[in-house]
C-alpha cells in the first residue's frame, strides 16, 4: 500500500512541476521567477494557477467517484450521478440568461439547493437508504437537465454560446485567493472521507455488512453524500461538468491497485490529480492557439480508454 | 442467558414473540417461506428497527446497545453477499476484525485470526482469489469465515447451507454443532434433517409467531410438521438409532 502511494505521489510531483512549463509559448523559467515580463505573467497568471486548479479539482472529482461507486455499490457512478453538479449547472445557466457574471457563485447556489433536497428526500429519520439516495438524485438530474434545456432555448445567441462553453466543461486561470478558499474546503473533506476508509470497505460490500460490522450506515451514506456533493459543487462552480474523470480513474486504479480503500482512495486523489493537469495540459497545447474544453478531451480521450479497459480487462472488472 | 424477548414483534414477519436464548448452544429456526424467521434474526442482529416490546442482550435493550460494541459480540452471516468491486476473499475476511481492530491497518494477530477462520471453513486456499470469480458455496464459506474471524460470543446465520454441496452441509453443520459448545449459534435452515441431527433446540415459526420451541425431537414431530408445513413426515430410525424423516405427496 505505502508503495502504491509512493509512486502516485511521485507521479503527480513530476506532473505539477512540468504541466506549467509546457505550453504554446516558450518560456524561461529563470525569467518567470525573476519578474520578467511576460514569461513572469505566463507562469504565475496564466499557467500555475490553472495547473493547480487542475490537481485539486482532478482529485476531488477522482476520489468522489471512488466515493459513489462504494456508496451506491454502483461501478458506473460518478461525482455526477446524484445531481449536485447538475444544479450547479442550472445555477450557471441562470446566471447567463440573466445576465449575471458571477456565474461560480450562482452554481454553487444551485448545487446547494439540489444538495438540501437531496439529503431532504432521502433521509428518513434516523435511517438513509442509498437506493433512495439514488432515486433522488437521478431524479433531480433529470429535473435540471430540462430547466437547462429550457433556458437554452429561450436563451439568446450569445447566451446559448456561453451556456454551451459551460456545458463543456474547461479550466481557466483563477485568481490565487480562490484557489486558496478551494484548497481550505477540498483538502480537509479529502482528508476527512480517506481516514473513514475502512468503513467505505464495509460499506462498499453492502448496508447489512456494514452495520453487522458497527457501522452506522445512515450516518455515513449521509456524510458521504454531503462530502462528496461539496467536493463536486466546488469544483464545477469554478470548472463546469469534468466528465470521466470520477468513472475511469477509480476503474484504471482498481484494476491495478485492487478494491481496498485504503489504497485506492489516496491513490485516486493523487492520480486524479495527475491525470486531469495531463489532459489540461494537452487541451491547451494541442490545437494551439485554439484551447480545448477539458471536459471534451476527458470525454474523447477517457471514453475509448475505458472502452479499451472494458474489452482488455473485462474479466478484472465484472468477473 | 444471551438474548431476552418479552412480546417481540415488528412491522412484518414477527408478532408478540417471547423467548429466551442461552449463552451456548445450536438453536435452528425452522418454518415455511414468510414464516417470520429472517426477520427474527435481523432483529436478534440488530439490523431491524425499530421492534416492539423488549429484546435485550445480556441484559441491555438491544436498541440502546452501542453498534459497535454489539458487532465485537454478535456476528451475521446473511443468506448471500454480492460484491462489485475486486475485493479479494481474504479481504472479505479481514473485514470481519474491523470491530476489533479500531485502527486503519490489521495487526499481526488479525491477520492470523483470520487465516485460522478461513481455515476453519475450508477456504484459506481462496484468499487470493477474487471474491467474484467464487461459486456461491465458496462465497458462503468465505462469508462464514469473516463472521468467525470477529470472534464474537454469538453467530446469526440465515440459511448458511444454501449454496453449499452435501459434503460441506455436514461440514458446516458439525462446525456450527462444534461451535454451539462454547457460544450461542443461531441458523435459520429449511433443512429439517438438519436441524433434527445437529441441533440442541429448535424454534419452529408460522405466521410471525414461535409456533413450537424445545429440543428438536419434541418439536420436529409428523403432527407439528403437517400443521406448520402442510406435509406429512414419516420419522424412521437409521442404523444407528438417530431419526430421521421422509416427506411424503
Amino acid at each position: 500500500m505505502k508503495g502504491s502511494v509512493a509512486i502516485s505521489a511521485l507521479i503527480v510531483i513530476v506532473v505539477a512541476v512540468v504541466a506549467p512549463l509546457v505550453g504554446s509559448t516558450h518560456i524561461d523559467l529563470a525569467n518567470a521567477f525573476a519578474g520578467v515580463s511576460p514569461d513572469h505573467e505566463i507562469f504565475f497568471y496564466a499557467r500555475l494557477p490553472r495547473v493547480l486548479l487542475a490537481l485539486l479539482g482532478g482529485a476531488a472529482l477522482s476520489i468522489t467517484g471512488v466515493l459513489f461507486q462504494c456508496m451506491l455499490r454502483d461501478p458506473l457512478a460518478e461525482p455526477y450521478t446524484l445531481g449536485v453538479s447538475s444544479g450547479a449547472s442550472v445555477g450557471a445557466v441562470l446566471a447567463i440568461c440573466l445576465g449575471f457574471s458571477a456565474t461560480g457563485f450562482a452554481s454553487l447556489i444551485g448545487a446547494a439547493v439540489v444538495l438540501a433536497i437531496v439529503v431532504t428526500m432521502s433521509v428518513d429519520g434516523r435511517r438513509m437508504s442509498s437506493f433512495t439516495l439514488l432515486l433522488t438524485g437521478v431524479t433531480m438530474n433529470s429535473i435540471a437537465f430540462a430547466i437547462i434545456l429550457f433556458l437554452h432555448s429561450i436563451a439568446s445567441f450569445a447566451q446559448s454560446f456561453a451556456i454551451s462553453r459551460w456545458l463543456m466543461g474547461g479550466l481557466d486561470a483563477v485568481p490565487y485567493s480562490t484557489l486558496a478558499w478551494l484548497a481550505v474546503i477540498v483538502l480537509p473533506v479529502m482528508a476527512i472521507v480517506t481516514l473513514r476508509a475502512p468503513q467505505w470497505n464495509l460499506l462498499a460490500v453492502g448496508e447489512e455488512w456494514a452495520a453487522s460490522r458497527g457501522v452506522s450506515t445512515a450516518a455515513l451514506t449521509t456524510f458521504g453524500y454531503i462530502a462528496g456533493s461539496v467536493l463536486t459543487g466546488l469544483v464545477t462552480a469554478l470548472t463546469g461538468p469534468i466528465g470521466f474523470v470520477g468513472l475511469i480513474v477509480p476503474h484504471a486504479l482498481r484494476l491495478k491497485f485492487g478494491a481496498d480503500h485504503r489504497t485506492l482512495m489516496p491513490c485516486s486523489i493523487l492520480l486524479g490529480a495527475a491525470f486531469l493537469a495531463v489532459c489540461d495540459t494537452l487541451s491547451r497545447t494541442m490545437l494551439p492557439p485554439t484551447d480545448i474544453p477539458v471536459g471534451v478531451l476527458t470525454a474523447m480521450g477517457g471514453g475509448p480508454f475505458f472502452l479499451w479497459l472494458l474489452r482488455s480487462k473485462r474479466r478484472s472488472l465484472w468477473a | 442467558m444471551s438474548f431476552l424477548a418479552s412480546h417481540l414483534s415488528f412491522s412484518y414477519g414477527l408478532r408478540d414473540a417471547s423467548f429466551e436464548l442461552p449463552q451456548k448452544g445450536l438453536i435452528t429456526l425452522a418454518g415455511p417461506n414468510g414464516a417470520g424467521k429472517s426477520t427474527l434474526l435481523g432483529i436478534l442482529a440488530g439490523l431491524r428497527a425499530p421492534y416492539k416490546g423488549s429484546l435485550k442482550y445480556a441484559g441491555r435493550e438491544l436498541r440502546n446497545c452501542p453498534r459497535a460494541e454489539f458487532a465485537s459480540n454478535v456476528a451475521y452471516v446473511p443468506q448471500s453477499v454480492r460484491i462489485e468491486f475486486p475485493f479479494t476473499a481474504g479481504e472479505v475476511v479481514l473485514m470481519g476484525r474491523t470491530p476489533r481492530t479500531g485502527g486503519w491497518f490489521e495487526s499481526e494477530h488479525d491477520r492470523t485470526a483470520a487465516d485460522q477462520a478461513m481455515s476453519i471453513t475450508d477456504c484459506l486456499a481462496l484468499k487470493e482469489r477474487d471474491f467474484r470469480a467464487l461459486s456461491g458455496g465458496e462465497r458462503q464459506r468465505v462469508v462464514l469465515a469473516a463472521a468467525l474471524a470477529q470472534e464474537p460470543k454469538v453467530l446469526l446465520l440465515d440459511e448458511p447451507a444454501t449454496h453449499l454441496d452435501l459434503k460441506h452441509q455436514l461440514a458446516l453443520y458439525r462446525l456450527l454443532a462444534r461451535l454451539g459448545k462454547t457460544m450461542l449459534v443461531v441458523a435459520v435452515t429449511h433443512d429439517l434433517n438438519l436441524a433434527l441431527q445437529f441441533s440442541d433446540r429448535v424454534m419452529m415459526m408460522e405466521d410471525g409467531q414461535i409456533a413450537g420451541d424445545g429440543v428438536p425431537a419434541e418439536v420436529l414431530n409428523p403432527t407439528s410438521i403437517e400443521a406448520v408445513f402442510g406435509v406429512r413426515a414419516v420419522f424412521q430410525l437409521t442404523p444407528q438409532g438417530r431419526a430421521w424423516m421422509v416427506y411424503e405427496g
